[in-house]
């Protein structure tokens, strides 16, 4: 119940599709979606192997709540070994595909092999078939999706798809779903490119069972209210989006800003949620259109914008013109803090080259603040660059970057490649901003030291959503820590990375848990699913996934010398803001979570663990 | 004494009349302290969660005590998250 029981195993090298039982075994103690594809994942392929290989696989995983009627309940995971990192990776994306893809009947896709020629996955209920895709080979995400849902003959179909930056090798490509949602971060664009795979379009039709109707429906009740009376998801996210916190980060002097020379930017006030709002002084209308939910979702967080038509990035461009997927702060704070870019418009058209081609724009702009680092430097000049002045703040090298990046041409091919190896070429690795290869997200560690610990012991390389301890340092959910301190740091680590690999495997959005802790969740996967889920046994299953994934990147052959940040973090201070003199303090945490988590002081799980964890 | 005064998302209405953006410079006598400007912005109790000074956290009970100097920023938000 709740779970489809079945998994679709898809050959591409054999043009196969096949049915088969989903271990139900498994399920009882990885729940689903990142935690029961991490384990097939783990057992399935050699965790040495080049993720660009035939033998890398490729999982798109529901969970079991997902596509039910339960709040924030369209998630899906796109589970493999990341071509960006080459740790395990696991990117999740909201949208309708998900939903869609279990009300078909499947809990997850495998796909194993490589295509000779580029095909797509169409899947109609119990009924899968490969399909050629050499006329979709070299379209864009948004000429995909339309395409194939034409072919598949149900408007109601729902695609996943990449574009072209993952058929042309960008490391950092992204699988886009509903044209402007993505299982975002590590390359799962990239494997996915790999394999000459270009979309799935998937029809549901079958509905889902849960254990307990009548239960079910009580819980979600309950967790809706809770959604609805809570001041941050209830009023804060559907008006302002995640985008509320750029002034709000800057103000507490930890917005990475220039490829994190800096903790502020001058620049904040004119690209967040408030001057997303305002009219423009050009043609009086604001960025901002509306608001947009996924599946199932009581929140409505995502962002709908327009464009202003007289902008020079997009004049006499009318495909730019409608309305789109708008910023996100993660997306904004790349795009224009890391850059210096202060420029909403142009920050709003880069993000739709990112969805229109599908890479993920964290990465993106991270590397071109790396790139624009080095290029002030004199590192790289116009000749490398191509003619484009690469400076600090400039919109037009950043919307010029992101049209050659997208498509894989000029210098966009070596943007394409990451800030690690970028820097690495051009002989300052130490510019990059990295952790196991994946750029920083939006706060820096030294103005918030908990996600100092969080950037440099993720599973997945740099990532704010594997233990977002900023919910408790700034925005004081579920209780305010302070954020220039170290100590205890460790626990809440630990504990945020725990329980937000239950969420991530359960098919709902971990941005309910500004209003629900696993008190919330654990009612409505029990009433939903076989056995009994508790708090308990949820915060027991993220840490053994939290295990498994990390044995997963020791076999790969990471070390604990991996669990580390740029100098530039630990050695150079924040010149301003509270954080003014202080640099990351990771070494003082570091032995203490290792020790919390029952690791070695090399950060290797002891049999101990292992064996409490049934590992 | 000059303190400049900084109300965001759903708390802009309650900057002083034509205030453009989310800022204002505001003058304020010797030792007034934070809970007095928040008292005198008129905001509703519970429509207000993170409130800095120049950057730094306020917790409620500090906030009868922490008197403002020349040239600090106070900074206030609804309960506000993202990710």
């Amino acid at each position: 119940m709740a779970w489809a029981e079945k998994i679709l195993r898809v050959n591409l090298t054999d043009g196969t599709c096949e049915s088969e039982p989903l271990n139900m075994e498994w399920a009882a103690k990885y729940l689903g979606q990142r935690g029961l594809a991490s384990k097939y994942l783990a057992e399935e392929i050699d965790p040495k192997v080049d993720p660009l290989s035939p033998d890398n696989k490729l999982i798109f995983a529901t969970g079991p709540l997902t596509g039910t009627s339960a709040s924030t309940s369209g998630r899906y995971s796109v589970i493999t070994k990341g071509a960006l990192t080459g740790a395990i990776a696991c990117s999740n994306s909201g949208g309708y595909f998900g939903a869609e893809l279990k009300m078909a009947g499947w809990d997850m896709i495998i796909f194993e092999g490589k295509a000779a020629s580029p095909v797509y996955l169409a899947i109609h209920d119990d009924h899968a078939e490969l399909r050629s895709a050499e006329h979709l080979w070299g379209k864009s995400v948004w000429e995909t999706e339309p395409a194939v849902k034409v072919e598949m003959g149900d408007p109601q179909s729902r695609v996943s798809s990449i574009g072209k930056a993952g058929e042309s090798g960008v490391l950092y490509a992204c699988v886009v779903n509903d044209l402007h949602r993505a299982a975002g971060r590590s390359g799962v664009g990239t494997v996915m490119g790999s394999k000459n795979l270009k979309a799935i379009g998937v029809r549901g039709t079958l509905g889902i069972k849960v254990k307990d109707p009548a239960a079910f429906l009580t819980a979600t009740a309950d967790a809706k209210a809770v959604l609805a009376e809570n001041a941050v998801t209830g009023q804060g996210l559907p008006a302002f989006g995640t985008q509320v916190l750029m002034n709000v980060i800057n103000e507490t002097g930890a917005l990475p800003t220039r490829n994190m020379r800096d903790v502020q930017f001058e620049g904040a006030s004119k690209i967040g949620a408030e001057a997303m709002v305002e009219p423009r002084e050009s043609d009086g209308k604001p960025n901002l259109l509306t608001n947009q939910a996924c599946f199932g979702c009581t929140i409505a967080c995502g962002r709908i914008s327009q464009l202003d038509q007289g902008h020079f990035t997009v004049q006499n461009k009318p495909e730019y013109w409608g309305a789109s997927g708008g910023l996100e702060y993660e997306a904004a704070w790349a795009l224009g803090a890391a850059t210096g870019v202060d420029d909403l418009e142009c920050l709003t058209y880069v993000n739709y080259l990112c969805n229109e081609h599908g890479m993920d724009p964290i990465s993106f702009g991270s590397t071109v603040g790396a790139a624009m680092d080095m290029f002030e430097e004199g590192v790289l000049t116009t000749e490398q660059t191509g003619g484009i002045e690469l400076k600090f703040g400039s919109a037009e090298a950043l919307s010029a970057i992101a049209e050659l990046t997208g498509i894989g041409e000029g210098f966009g091919a070596e943007i394409g490649i990451g800030s690690r190896r970028l820097c690495k070429k051009y002989g300052r690795p130490e510019l990059s901003m990295t952790v196991k290869s994946q750029e920083f997200p939006a706060y820096d560690p030294r103005g918030i030291q908990g996600m100092g610990l969080t950037y440099a012991t993720s599973n997945r390389g740099a990532c704010h959503l594997r233990s977002y301890t900023v919910a408790s340092e700034v925005l004081g959910i579920p209780i305010k820590t302070d954020p220039l301190e170290t100590e205890g740091k460790a626990g809440l680590v630990t504990a945020f990375q725990d329980a937000t690999a239950a969420v991530d495997s359960s098919g709902l959005c971990v941005f309910t848990t500004f209003a629900w802790t696993l008190d919330n969740f654990a009612p409505q996967i029990d009433a939903a699913c076989e056995g009994e889920w508790t708090p308990e046994r949820l915060a027991e299953t993220g840490e053994r996934i939290w295990n498994l994934e990390r044995n997963f990147n020791l076999a790969a052959g990471f070390t604990a010398k991996d669990d580390s940040l740029p100098k530039r973090l630990t050695e150079e201070a924040a010149k301003t803001g509270p954080a003014e003199g202080k640099a990351s303090g990771l070494a003082q945490m570091l032995p203490e979570y290792y020790a919390g988590r029952g690791w070695t002081e090399e950060g290797v799980p002891t049999n101990q663990t292992l064996d409490r964890l049934d590992l | 004494m000059k303190v400049t005064l900084k109300l965001y998302a759903s708390l802009k209405p309650y900057l002083p009349q034509g205030t453009r953006g989310n800022e204002a410079e505001i003058d304020l006598p010797e030792g007034a302290s934070v809970q007095s400007v928040l008292d005198g912005i008129g905001m509703p109790e519970g429509l207000y969660k993170l409130v800095l000074v120049n950057g730094v956290f306020i917790v409620p009970e500090e906030r009868e005590t922490k008197l403002f100097v020349e040239g600090d920023a106070l900074a206030i938000w609804p309960p506000v998250a993202g990710g």
